[in-house]
Order: C-alpha cells, then structure tokens, then sequence
C-alpha cells in the first residue's frame, strides 16, 4: 500500500506529469466557476469558499504526496479534494446535497470527506482541525506505516491557540505531519497586517524548533519541489515540518462577500500571476504542450464538470430517514 | 468479588485494556511520571511505558484533538483531562469534532475515544475547580457519557467504554474515588443506557447520578427513619438515558425528586423533569422536585460550599413536601 519509493523531484517531471499538473489546476478553476453559477442558481445553498487563484498551492502540494499520506484541511477544500483525485461528480453532488455526494449530503462545501483517499476532511472551525492532524500523525507514527499528514489551513489559523497547541505537541512528539498554511493574506475581510504581530507565518515555527520555509503558492512547480523535498524528512522521521504558501484568493472569502475591504487593483495586480496562465505559459516555452492539446484539455474538463453538475442535479436527495443515520457509529474492530 | 476502591477499579480496568489491545494508548497531563493527578494511572507508566502512557503538555484542546486523530487513524486512545473544569479548553475539540465526525462524513468516520475527567465540589477548592457540568456534555448528540457512582460502575461502565465505536466522556465525581465496594472482575460489564434500581421503595422516587447518589441515598436513609419509602435510581449514564427505568419508577411511585450537584437553571435535572412529565404526566401526584446546586459559583469558606451543594436531609425534606 505503502509507495516508499520518493517522488520524483519537480525537475524530473516528464510532460505527461507536468500537463497532469496543469489539468488538475484547469479542473478546479472551472469546477469553481461552475460551483459559482449554481450557486447563483440556488442549486447550491449555505457557505461556499471557492478556491480560484490558489489552485498551485492544492495541486502541487498534493501531488508531491503518496497516494494514501492523510490530508486534513479547512472549509475551503473544493481544491485539496480535488487535487487528491476525488470524483468531481461526487463533490458536486455533495455540494448540491444529495445522497451520492462524498459525505452523503451531509457535510456539503465545508465538509468535504473520503476516507478511502485518506481525505479526513474540510473541518470549518479555523485552526480545529491541527489538533486532529497531529492525532492522525501519532498514529501512523505507532503503526509505521509510513504514511505522513499533511495539514493545511489558513493565515487566519495562526492566532489560534490551537495552532500553538499542535505546532507545540508535533515537534515534542516529532509527528510525522507538514503544516501547511495557505497565506492570501486575508482572513475573512481582515489584511493579516491588521492582526498578526509576524506576518512573515513561517517563522512563528522557530518557536518550536521547527524547520520552516516560504514558498510561491502562485507557482505549481514551486509548491511542488518544495512539498517533494520537506515531505522526505518528515517521512524519514525527522519531524513535523512547516510551510508558508503566499498565494491570493481571487474572489470573495464566501459568496456572500462584497469585497468592500480590498482594492479592486490589488486583486488585479494578482490576477497577473494567475497561477494557470503563468504555469501554462512555461509549458508552451518548453514545447510540453501546444494549443491544440491545450484545447483538447480545455474540452475534456468543460465535459467532467457539465456531466458532475448533471450527475449532481439528477442525484436523489438524502431520504428522510437518513436524518438519524450516523450520528453514532454501530461497530468498534 | 473483592472490595476495592473506586480509583482501584478504574486503575485495574485500564490495566486490562491497555494489556488486551495494544492500540489502547493513554494521554494526558502529569497521567504517568506523576501518576494522575487523582492517582488513577499510577504505576502504568512504569508497566506499560512512555509510548503507552503518554504525558501530554498543558494543552487540552490538542490532547483531545490528537486523541480523535488518534483514533480516526487506528489506534484506541483514552484521555485524561485532569478535571472538567479544565475540559472547557477542549470543549471545541469535543463539540464539534469528537461529536459531528461521523454524522458530517455520512458514516465513513468513528471516534473509539474515551475522555475522563474528575468533577464535582465539596473540598473547598473554589469557584474554578468545582464544576458538575456533565449535563453539558449529555445535551450533545454523537457523545456518550458515563457517570459512575460505585466502583462496581467504574468497573462496569469503562470496560463497555473501551468497546465503544463512538467517544465517551466518563466523568468521575472526586468523592467517590477513595470509597470502597465490592467490584465483580472478570467479564463484567454494565451496558451504557441502564440505571440501576439502589434500593426499591413505594413513595417517592429519588433520582441521582455519580456523586449525587451518595446524599440521595443517605436521604432515602432518613426518609425510611420517618416511614416515607424511597425508590434510589442511579442513572449510571446520561446519553444514553434510561427513560424506562425513570418511567417505571414513576409510575410505581408518584413523586419524584431529581438530585444533581450541578446548577438548576437549565440544568439536567430539568430535562429528567420534563421527561418525566411527558411520559408520566397521569401517574404524578405531585410536581417533580429538584434538589440542585445554589446558583452560585461554588465559594471557597467550607460552610457556605456545603450550603452551596445538595444534602441528604434538603433532598429529604423536598420529597416530605410531596406527599
Ligand atoms: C473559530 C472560528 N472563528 C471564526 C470563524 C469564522 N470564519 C470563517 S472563515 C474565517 C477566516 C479564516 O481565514 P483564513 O484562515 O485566512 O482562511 P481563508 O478563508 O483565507 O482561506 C473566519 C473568521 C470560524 N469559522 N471559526
Ligand atoms: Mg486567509
């Protein structure tokens, strides 16, 4: 079950890898426009946080992962389970409500689970779910399996006492865990300047005597080689590892966010650095991809999230019974 | 059948868990070189080891959290929280994760977790330490809690705690830990959701859990001295509860009074009222009463926090009125 072997670094990429890399990036942006569009249609109700402009960080991040190494992250994870290869269709059904979503209609855009793809979930009480990291982190520690966590959450997170609780206990127990804080600079509608006496995330782990880096969370080879080279020592037992992905959400925190807090020109100026176009961009430079197969893919992907979003519509709706199912479960191995 | 304390029966069940499943680790503040903070763990840090029994720092809300990750990922944690004063830190980690895992994943995720922690007041240690919040943790659906009265109880109800599929908060009144009784070993067991029937009576039913049922048996003592007979029922677990069991009697006896440390006002004794009324309604010939805690924060002066705690004679008193 266990892949030991590493992962190749970003440099040893060969084209089908690193078109891999563009598509699942694809992927997210139009499945989030088109979570956006039902949403507008009242197909999709509640919070939902789109991931636009961040994708680089999800995609590299995961990819550089083995298969089964556990992923905790927050309500923004359309992006993380996606980027972990869970079924579109599935997801779209959890976010429309439906029986066949991946939490069974459940836990809809926040709460976002599939065990089976060691995806323990979107957890939406900021900075709750580290401490469950660390946990999942002391057990694959004590059944040497090999398998490492990866957690990821916000700037918001870190003036949680429960991220000083957890980067704390993970570096005393040296966990097998790599935190990963997603940094756009925005928790909600506050600048993290207006609350966070450091701002430069990453070094608050030297607090605990933990290796920390900073890395371009607009640049998917970045993330990459980054995740690839940090998720070594974390698996050879060296301890939990830390880094900060400077990365910008191109829209608002929710849906319901007007945006009155930030410059129109600031989230332009970001657009530049669209993570898709850049990464895009390199992969003509470098003869990987030309605009026919760019179109092809383009094609593809408009067609995986059609056929999820019909896949969602036509799904039955949770029956009525199930409203008492698994609020405990039945068996204990 | 050996007589032992209530503290033992907990220490020997343990024991047995931590001997029968290896996936069983134990983590808590001061649980191992200093051997609990109520002396419960002592000596298994120096049986089964610091991988075992694990000293966690001052940090209750990562202790819990680590110990649902823990068992999200296969192993079989058990947590010690101190007290449940200090479980507030955690409150989050056990509101919204321990009890919303599997229901938010459609099933695909259990909690075998079990969090103890020491409660109730009466040795003077003031407003901070003298919590009985375990109605609290009863109001939420996805936990199960325990609250032991004899040893016989701690025996019982942790060995059915260690084969749970979900989280248990197993609360232990500090009173009780020192008294003795006789404690069956082997395979016993008490399943969670049946009271026990302490002492059967036709008059009045008196209804208490964990520490409670001490001054509530102590009151069924004084009410037989003046011919009035006393039903005891001791709840053993409020989530599930044995509504039967509280009905039953009821109907038996007509009258009842709820005990309970903790504060009336919105309390637990409340909702065992309630019940009562919707399912016993005809059967009363009296109102419920309820014998709780002053609505104070509970002082240090040794007089006023016993007038700030239930005794047998008020509880008994209260039940005189209803007849
Ligand atoms: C404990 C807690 N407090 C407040 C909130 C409300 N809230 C939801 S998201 C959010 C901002 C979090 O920002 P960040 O961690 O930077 O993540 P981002 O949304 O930027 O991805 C807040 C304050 C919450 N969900 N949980
Ligand atoms: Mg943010």
């Amino acid at each position: 079950m266990t892949q030991l072997a590493d992962k190749p670094t970003a440099k040893e990429l060969d084209s089908s890898q690193l078109i891999g890399l563009l598509r699942q990036m694809m992927l997210i942006r139009r499945f989030e426009e088109k979570a956006a569009e039902m949403y507008a249609k009242q197909r999709i109700a509640g919070f939902l946080h789109l991931y636009n402009g961040e994708e680089a960080v999800a995609v590299g991040a995961i990819s550089a992962l083995n298969s089964d190494d556990h992923i905790f992250t927050h309500y923004r994870d359309h992006g993380h389970a996606l980027a972990r290869g869970i079924e579109p269709r599935r997801i779209m059904a959890e976010l429309f409500g439906r029986e066949t979503g991946v939490s069974r209609g459940k836990g809809g855009s926040m709460h976002l689970f599939d065990v089976e793809r060691s995806f323990m979930g979107g957890y939406a009480i900021v900075g709750g779910h580290l401490p469950l990291a660390c946990g999942m982190a002391l057990a694959n520690q004590r059944l040497g399996n090999g398998r490492i966590v990866l957690c990821i959450f916000g700037d918001g997170a870190v003036n949680e006492g429960e991220f000083h609780e957890s980067l704390n206990l993970a570096a005393v127990w040296k966990l097998p865990v790599l935190f990963l804080c997603e940094n756009n600079f925005y928790g909600m509608g506050t600048d993290i300047r207006r609350v966070s006496a450091v701002i430069e995330i990453y070094k608050r782990a030297a607090a605990y005597a933990m290796p920390a880096e900073q890395v371009d969370g607009m640049n998917v080879l970045e993330m990459y080689q980054a995740v690839q080279r940090v998720a070594q020592g974390v698996r050879a037992g060296n301890g939990p590892a830390f880094l900060e992905a400077i990365c910008f959400r191109f829209r608002g925190h929710s849906m319901a966010d007007p945006e009155f807090y930030r410059r129109k020109e600031e989230t332009e100026r970001w657009r530049e650095l669209d993570p898709i176009t850049t990464f895009h961009r390199k992969l003509e430079q470098d003869g990987v991809i030309d605009e026919p197969a760019f179109q092809s893919l383009q094609a593809e992907i408009e067609e995986i999230v059609n056929e999820a979003v019909q896949f969602a519509a036509e799904s039955p709706e949770p029956p009525p019974e199930a409203l008492y199912d698994d609020v405990y479960a039945q068996e204990r191995d | 059948m050996a007589e032992i304390a209530f503290r033992e029966a907990l220490r020997q069940t343990m024991r047995e868990a931590l001997l029968a499943d290896d996936r069983v680790v134990m983590i808590g503040e001061d649980i191992g070189a200093y051997g609990g903070s109520y002396a419960v763990t002592k000596g298994l840090l120096e049986e089964f080891g610091p991988e075992r029994i694990m000293d966690s720092p001052i940090s209750e809300s990562v202790v819990v959290g680590c110990g649902i990750g823990a068992a999200m990922g296969g192993l079989r944690p058990m947590i010690e929280l101190m007290t449940i004063n200090f479980s507030l830190l955690a409150f989050d980690q056990i509101v919204n994760n321990a009890a919303k895992l599997s229901y938010m994943s459609g099933g695909q995720i259990s909690v075998p977790m079990i969090i103890r922690m020491a409660s109730g007041a009466g040795s003077q240690l003031a407003a901070q330490h003298s919590h009985s919040l375990e109605g609290w943790y009863a109001h939420i659906p996805g936990i199960k809690v325990a609250v032991p009265y004899s040893p016989r109880d701690a025996r019982g109800l942790l060995r059915t705690a260690f084969s749970e599929p979900n989280p248990v908060i197993f609360i232990e009144h500090t009173a009780l830990y020192a008294r003795k009784g006789e404690v069956p070993d082997g395979d016993y067991t008490i399943p969670f959701g049946q009271a026990e029937v302490l002492r059967e009576g036709s008059d009045v039913t008196l209804i208490g859990y964990s520490g409670s049922v001490h001054q509530a048996s102590q009151a069924a003592e004084l009410l037989a001295e003046s011919g009035c007979h006393a039903e005891l029922l001791n709840l053993r677990t409020l989530r599930p509860l044995d509504v039967e069991a509280i009905i039953t009697s009821v109907r038996k006896t007509h009258r009842a009074v709820v005990v309970e440390d903790d504060w009336k006002f919105g309390g637990f004794a409340g909702e065992i009222a309630a019940i009562i009324m919707e399912g016993a309604f005809d059967n009363l010939d009296a109102p419920v009463a309820r014998v709780c805690g002053a609505d104070v924060p509970i002082p240090y002066a040794k007089a006023l926090e016993q007038a700030a705690l239930p005794s047998a004679q008020q509880i008994a008193d209260a039940a005189l009125e209803l007849m």
